[in-house]
């Protein structure tokens, strides 16, 4: 089925079934591997990517579900000036190990911060705790949201 | 992981032997370059006209850190400003010696070796320098990537590096080295050098590999493990969207090479997995379908009531001692299976073009992996050629190639490229196990509680003569050597599934054990858990030696236990239902202690408050980010593990699929983990690993602390802790 699709601000030509989840048309059709695959089920948050604005799972969302919405991946996350300071603050403080999970955990922090600019740690948390990350880097993530969002660790 | 010696003439043997070697490695590299292109001056720094240095790192990046660690160690001897530097992977070649990520033995083994690669270039540098200026070399120095007389004249590495590559590599004994002290770069906070192209989603790992004419494969195996395809329907796999091929892969019968199943190549994961789940597969389970956890559970508990068939160590009288002892006290300690479960699920893109097999693999071993593939697919080994990838994580997991084999085999088969993707079903359910481990535990202490006896009946998996792998005990593991009648014996049950190094090995389930059961002696003993851990290790004392591995230095474990105490503010008074735990544990050649404050709540839920480390991996730390970053993940790795991580076998097959019932740690229950490292004169080694054993005895030493009930057993059944079962 050819279709459109609108991802970081360009209309793209897709070919892909209805059902398809969104995280395999990116990965696989569109060749945008930075959305990452962990779990296949919504439990791990590493295909996270943002619908018109919201964080959610591309292994859990499919072609047909998206439409003609807005989606952002971590391919356009440095298009905002909140993408940029996340990504800034995530290279300073050296977050990443092995760095799998962490588009997907940019990508929710972002969505944190757009509805949440000065996040608590109990808003930290909540909005973070579907995305795991397998090498323990919690500490660093939190810190790097504070840091990007300007609030004192 | 074990069997190595530390002495580096060896390693640079090894390296000779495999046609190559350090030395080899820096020899004259002038006939390997291309005009025009950057000169490589050896075989790990490559320099270009403007300047630009690029610095090849050898073993594979699981996110220890390592891309970034070891060509600092080259930049800081070339004297060469960071920000000019590129690193890339260098390939698999002879030339570089051992490329794996395994055993935290990088830094152990290379700390050295990848100072005299940056020295030996410099000096290839000055000695450019110096005929062009003719001057002494001895007048010379260097900054900034330049070479500097004493006149003030300089030259950047750029305009020397032609006439630097015909010059003959320096003597490597001759080399000398920066005193520590001088370093600028080495002991400071660089973050990664990928980081960039993690936060912004460049292709990178394993999976993110893309081959022209490419098509994803999904490989179907038995449940359990030793079993195999009986009969299978193809045709309406084949006829569904997207599917190129489908076919049965007979296997070689080994679990750690090429396991029976059916392949499946399609146009994209989702079409070749969707076909998978319409598959309908007659399975002959094979004999693992009798093995079961609660079997092995029940099997051992009788055998805890035996004495051991296999002696391991022994040290003076134990019954004797155990008979004329004031008191003894008895315990039986368990951990469970588990599953590496690294984040990116295993993948490996193949192709096969003339009989010649290229692969792009993300594994921690992959001249391992490239021989395991000429091997089955009876190729010679040269002509299987492997790119490293980046991995998504490796915990021990990329060790076992199987995925390599699969994915070459699969593309062979099909007459084309494939990306091999397995699911996270298939990581969990097809693990490499950490093997699971009970202890039956019993020690006599005298009148004034000191500790004088001590017998460990280990039950493990193997087939009576040699343990599965992975799953024995060493001669001297602590408290060996510190206790006058002292015996390990160990008991072996068959085991079909196949186990594997999981971060930190066997330290990983000792370091609960060992500690847990020292802290039982204390309470015995009426004495505080630090105080008599103090005592046990006595007057630093240093046992045994590095070469022959079996090295304990009390004093560097008396260092760090008392850091870990003095950071937690050991000994401060806290309410019931919180408690602070302390537990220390060696291996890997670190020594790390730690403390953790915990509260228990009246359902028996567990709040981990903050834990604090300390270790000691020697006088030198390579790179602080990642550094703090290893221990700060080894630590929420082992919390996760103790709180809530199992794998059951039941007929055969792992019970657990997905992160549904294998519950990683997530954010909320990971607490702030403050590291410190205490830096004692001896040789740099590694960090991977040894941070991760100490804390769930720690974790068990504060509950203890907190509720008075003692946690023997792993995950850590928190129903169990309701407050009418707290003890005084």
């Amino acid at each position: 089925m050819a279709t459109t699709i609108n991802i970081n601000g360009k209309a793209l030509a897709l070919e892909a079934e209805a059902e398809m989840p969104l995280l395999w048309a990116l990965r696989d059709v569109l060749g945008l591997v930075g959305t990452k695959f962990g779990c296949g089920a919504g439990l791990c948050g590493a295909c996270t990517v943002h619908v018109d604005g919201v964080a959610v799972r591309s292994c859990q969302t499919s072609v047909g579900d998206v439409g003609a919405s807005k989606i952002t991946t971590i391919e356009g996350l440095s298009a905002s000036d909140m993408g940029r300071r996340l990504q800034a603050a995530w290279i300073a403080l050296d977050v990443p190990q092995c760095g799998y999970c962490q588009p997907g955990q940019l990508m929710s922090a972002a969505a944190l911060l757009a509805r949440t600019p000065k996040p608590e740690d109990a808003d930290i948390e909540a909005a973070m705790a579907g995305n795991i990350c397998r090498c323990g880097t919690y500490n660093r993530i939190r810190a790097a949201i504070k840091q990007a969002s300007g609030v004192s660790a | 992981m074990s069997g190595v010696s530390l002495d580096r003439r060896q390693v640079l043997f090894a390296g000779a032997a495999a046609g190559g070697g350090l030395w080899l490695g820096m020899g004259p590299a002038l006939a390997l370059n291309t005009p025009g292109e950057p000169v490589g001056l050896n075989a790990w720094v490559s320099i270009g006209r403007d300047g630009m240095v690029t610095i090849f790192s050898q073993n594979p990046e699981i996110g220890q850190g390592i891309k970034t660690s070891l060509p600092m160690l080259v930049a800081e001897e070339l004297d060469m400003p960071w920000d000019k530097v590129v690193v890339k992977q260098a390939a698999l070649a002879a030339v570089y010696g051992r490329q794996v990520a395994g055993g935290s033995m990088a830094t152990t083994w290379l700390y050295e070796p990848m100072r005299k690669v940056g020295a030996g270039a410099r000096l290839m540098l000055m000695g450019a320098a110096a005929a062009r200026w003719n001057v002494p070399l001895a007048s010379l120095s260097t900054k900034d990537g330049k070479v500097w007389d004493k006149t003030g004249r300089s030259l950047g590495y750029g305009e020397l590096v032609d006439e630097a590559a015909a010059l003959p590599a320096p003597d490597a004994a001759k080399i000398s080295l920066k005193a520590p002290e001088d370093f600028t770069l080495v002991g400071t906070f660089v973050p990664g050098v990928d980081n960039e192209a993690v936060v912004t989603g460049t292709p990178l790992f394993g999976i993110d590999a893309d081959v022209p004419g490419m098509k994803v494969a999904v490989f179907q195996k038995c449940p359990t493990f030793g079993g195999k395809v009986s009969k299978v329907e193809l045709a309406a796999v084949k006829a569904m969207p997207g599917v190129r091929a489908a076919f049965v892969v007979a296997g070689n019968g080994d679990d750690y090479e090429l396991a029976s199943g059916v392949a499946i190549v399609a146009d994209t994961y989702w079409h070749a997995n969707r076909a998978r789940e319409a598959l309908q597969v007659d399975w002959d389970l094979g004999a693992a379908a009798s093995q079961s956890s609660a079997g092995f559970a029940r099997e051992a508990a009788r055998l805890g009531k035996t004495r051991g068939d296999k002696l391991i160590w022994q040290d003076g009288d134990v019954d004797k001692a155990l008979a004329g002892a004031s008191k003894t006290i008895k315990a039986s300690y368990h951990y469970p299976f588990l599953a590496h479960s690294p984040m990116e699920t295993l993948s490996c893109t193949a192709e096969v073009v003339n009989g010649k097999v290229e692969l792009w693999a993300p594994t921690q071993t992959p001249d391992a992996g490239r021989l395991l593939v000429a091997k089955l697919m009876n190729v010679p080994p040269e002509d299987v050629t492997v790119h490293i990838l980046r991995c998504g994580g490796g915990f021990g997991r990329r060790l076992y190639n199987e995925f390599m084999i699969e994915a070459a085999w699969i593309a062979r088969e099909a007459g084309m490229p494939v990306k091999l993707v397995w699911s996270r079903e298939d990581d969990i359910g097809r693990s490499v196990l950490r093997a699971a481990g009970w202890h039956h535990l019993e020690a006599g202490l005298d009148k004034d509680g000191k500790m004088i006896a001590w017998r460990n009946h280990f039950v493990s998996f193997g087939d009576g003569k040699e343990f599965s792998k992975a799953a024995g005990i060493d001669e001297k593991q602590f408290p060996a050597r510190f206790v006058p009648n002292f015996r390990t014996e160990a008991s072996m049950m068959p085991l079909a599934a196949p186990t594997g190094y999981y971060r930190a090995p066997s330290s990983n389930g000792f370091g609960f054990v060992m500690q847990g059961f020292i802290d039982e002696a204390a309470a015995a003993a009426g004495q505080d858990p630090l105080a008599y851990r103090q005592a046990l290790l006595g007057d630093r004392q240093v046992f045994g030696s590095v070469k022959t591995y079996d090295i304990f230095d009390a004093g560097r474990a008396l260092d760090v236990l008392n850091k870990a105490a003095k950071m937690a503010d050991y000994g401060r008074k806290l309410p019931r239902g919180e408690g602070l735990g302390i537990a220390f544990h060696y291996s890997h050649f670190g020594y790390f202690a730690t403390a953790l404050e915990a509260s228990v709540a009246a359902d028996g839920a567990i709040t981990v408050k903050k834990i604090w480390v300390a270790g000691d991996i020697g006088r030198q730390i390579v790179n602080m980010a990642a550094a703090i970053n290893q221990v700060q993940g080894s630590v929420v790795d082992a919390l996760g593990g103790a709180l809530g991580l199992e794998i059951t076998l039941v007929n055969g097959a792992i019970e657990q699929r997905n992160f549904d019932t294998y519950p990683l740690i997530r954010m909320p229950e990971a607490p702030p983990v403050e590291v410190a490292f205490v830096l004692s004169d001896n040789q740099p080694t590694g960090l991977g690993e040894p941070a991760y054993p100490a804390v769930p005895a720690a974790l068990a030493s504060a509950v203890f602390a907190a509720t008075g009930v003692r946690l023997r057993s792993l995950p850590i059944d928190q129903k169990a802790l309701v407050k009418k079962s707290w003890r005084a």
